[in-house]
């Protein structure tokens, strides 16, 4: 039972990053139907970013601080790039799918292989303080700080980006923009700005979800193709979940979380094969896709 | 030629109007002369080209041949967004709401257009606000304040034409182009929404209207423009455009 509660706790927390990993692909998606492969590179950036930042950083200002600003660090620079990439490759491709698609690929390649160049493709430690590491006693469970700072991160940005749409004068437009951008373009509405802004939080979450995977689930370690791995997790969340459905994600993020977890454990762990949790999940998107096929809270085309 | 403030300013004013796909012409050699404050009906047998004509006043395509004035200035060069925000306003056959959306986030979408310029990130949109107490005046207008804060989706057909309308009037829309605004309305609310659209024409609004009810065009229109095979058949008075022979041929079967 206590290891049951355990596996629960870390697969939330797992869930927690795949939900940060995956609500910005889904809004980038739902609102401007962009497949964006950069995503996994933003997260990269911001994991690296966050080693730059805890690494280059005076150790006076002590462990817990320079976590905390390797976290903003992360946040800002996956912000900043996914502004920039928008504006200046997929802004003039817009109405042109597959070149979208192609320049988002050929970007992830080449900034994966420029991190091999600059810092090698060996994985980086990033100092992290020790409370980080420990875990806290709970009711007889053991369960580790870390996970608890990916699951107070994931609730912060649900709740932030849940309030954001319905509150914000830009949240009505990228909710319309979702379902039919054409029609916000045609009140007289720029929807490029909307555009822009998404991607700038998408990003934003993907350099949040690179330094938490890295804190909480890699051993602090920094790699320059984490970020891709992780990203094919996100794409089956955000299609479980619906394009578009930030609820859709969360859920499918914590389901696909949940029974990584378990499975890798009870299955793996007893028969060696250490895959069938990555096996699992997609098997469970096959499943969801044949019983719903636009995802759990996919909009209806 | 584009001095609006010519005494022959027309609201729209539609000249050598042609839209060609392929080799086929959907619409050639429409003019138009709309004043500001007209109601003019167009009507037609299907595939006429009624919606064509709405799509190229609207901008949301471009006309192959002809130009389009709004008030003196010259449309070619303006986009379907621009259009809105210069007052030109539409609705579609096909219901255009946003579903997800409440009702009034739906006006107040289309206000936020039209106050374009003070779009603050994280600026909470207050009761208050220009765009929302615009938003409830339009809902008033229309006869929606009650179901406000109702989504979308589960308006009847006639109140979701009703906040199409809605949407206009926030958007404050000079020119009203109705794309067959009582298509599936129940007979018991197409005198309602009748009475609705005249209203808002007699407040000063210029209205195109497509719509196959005659009774409603007859009821509504000043003037009536026939479309037959991509060409304006007639244009005139109701009672002149039902007793043109050209219109009771391209109409024959169908009861005027």
């Amino acid at each position: 039972m206590n290891i049951f509660l355990v596996l629960t706790f870390s697969g939330v927390a797992l869930g927690a990053i795949y939900f940060l990993a995956a609500s910005g692909l889904s809004l980038i998606y739902g609102l401007m139907d962009v497949l964006n492969f950069a995503h996994g590179l933003f997260m990269t950036l911001g994991a690296y970013a966050g080693y730059e930042i805890a690494t280059r950083l005076p150790s006076s200002l002590g462990a817990p601080t320079l976590v905390i600003l390797a976290i903003i660090g992360a946040t800002v620079v996956g912000a900043l790039a996914a502004g920039v990439t928008e504006l200046i490759l997929i802004r003039p491709l817009y109405g042109k799918p597959i070149s979208q698609i192609l320049i988002t690929i050929g970007l992830d390649l080449a900034g994966v292989g420029l991190l091999m160049g600059g810092f090698g493709s060996t994985a980086l430690q990033i100092p992290v303080p020790l409370w980080l590491i420990e875990p806290t006693h709970i009711g007889g469970l053991y369960l580790p700080n870390a996970s608890f700072l990916a699951i107070g991160a994931g609730v912060l940005v649900l709740i932030g980006l849940e309030m954001f749409l319905a509150l914000t004068r830009y949240g009505i437009i990228i909710r319309a923009g979702v379902e039919n951008r054409e029609m916000v373009r045609a009140l007289g509405i720029d929807v490029g700005r909307a555009f822009t802004l998404v991607f700038v939080i998408g990003g934003a979450m993907a350099g949040l979800a690179g330094i938490l995977y890295t804190i909480v689930f890699s051993g602090d370690l920094v790699s320059p193709n984490q970020g891709d791995s992780l990203l094919i997790f996100a794409f089956i969340v955000v299609v479980i979940g619906g394009l578009g459905s930030i609820r859709g994600s969360a859920v499918a993020a914590l389901a696909v979380g949940l029974l990584q977890q378990y499975t890798s454990f009870y299955i793996g762990g007893h028969s060696g094969w250490a895959q069938i949790g990555d096996l699992s999940t997609v098997l469970l998107l096959a499943v969801v896709l044949e019983w719903r096929p636009r995802g759990l809270f996919g909009r209806v085309a | 030629m584009t001095d609006s403030s010519g005494p022959r300013s027309f609201a729209l004013h539609v000249r050598d109007l042609g839209f060609r796909v392929g080799g086929a012409d959907i619409l050639s050699e429409i003019d138009l002369e709309i004043e500001e404050g007209s109601f003019l009906g167009i009507i037609g047998p299907n595939g006429a080209g009624k919606t064509t004509f709405l799509n190229l006043m609207s901008g949301l395509i471009a006309p192959t041949s002809g130009t389009v004035e709004f008030f003196g200035r010259d449309l070619a060069r303006v986009s379907s967004s621009g259009r809105a925000r210069l007052g030109i306003g539409r609705t579609f056959q096909t219901s255009s709401l946003f579903n997800s959306l409440s009702v009034l986030e739906n006006a107040r979408l289309s206000a936020q257009a039209r106050l374009g310029g003070n779009m603050k990130l994280w600026r909470r949109p207050r009761a208050s606000d220009e765009a929302t107490t615009a938003a409830e005046s339009a809902l008033e207008e229309v006869g929606l304040t009650s179901v406000a804060h109702q989504t979308t989706a589960a308006l009847s057909h006639g109140d979701k034409r009703k906040l199409e309308l809605a949407i206009l009037l926030a958007a404050r829309a000079k020119v009203l182009l109705l794309d067959e605004p009582m298509a599936g309305v129940n007979t018991e609310d197409v005198p309602r929404l009748t009475e609705l659209i005249g209203r808002l024409h007699s407040e000063g609004r210029t209205v195109l209207m497509v719509e196959h009810h005659m009774a409603v065009v007859v009821g509504l229109a000043q003037k009536v423009a026939v479309l037959d095979f991509g060409r304006l058949l007639a244009c005139g008075t109701p009672q002149e455009v039902m007793a043109n022979e050209s219109v009771q041929a391209a109409y024959l079967g169908e009861p005027l």
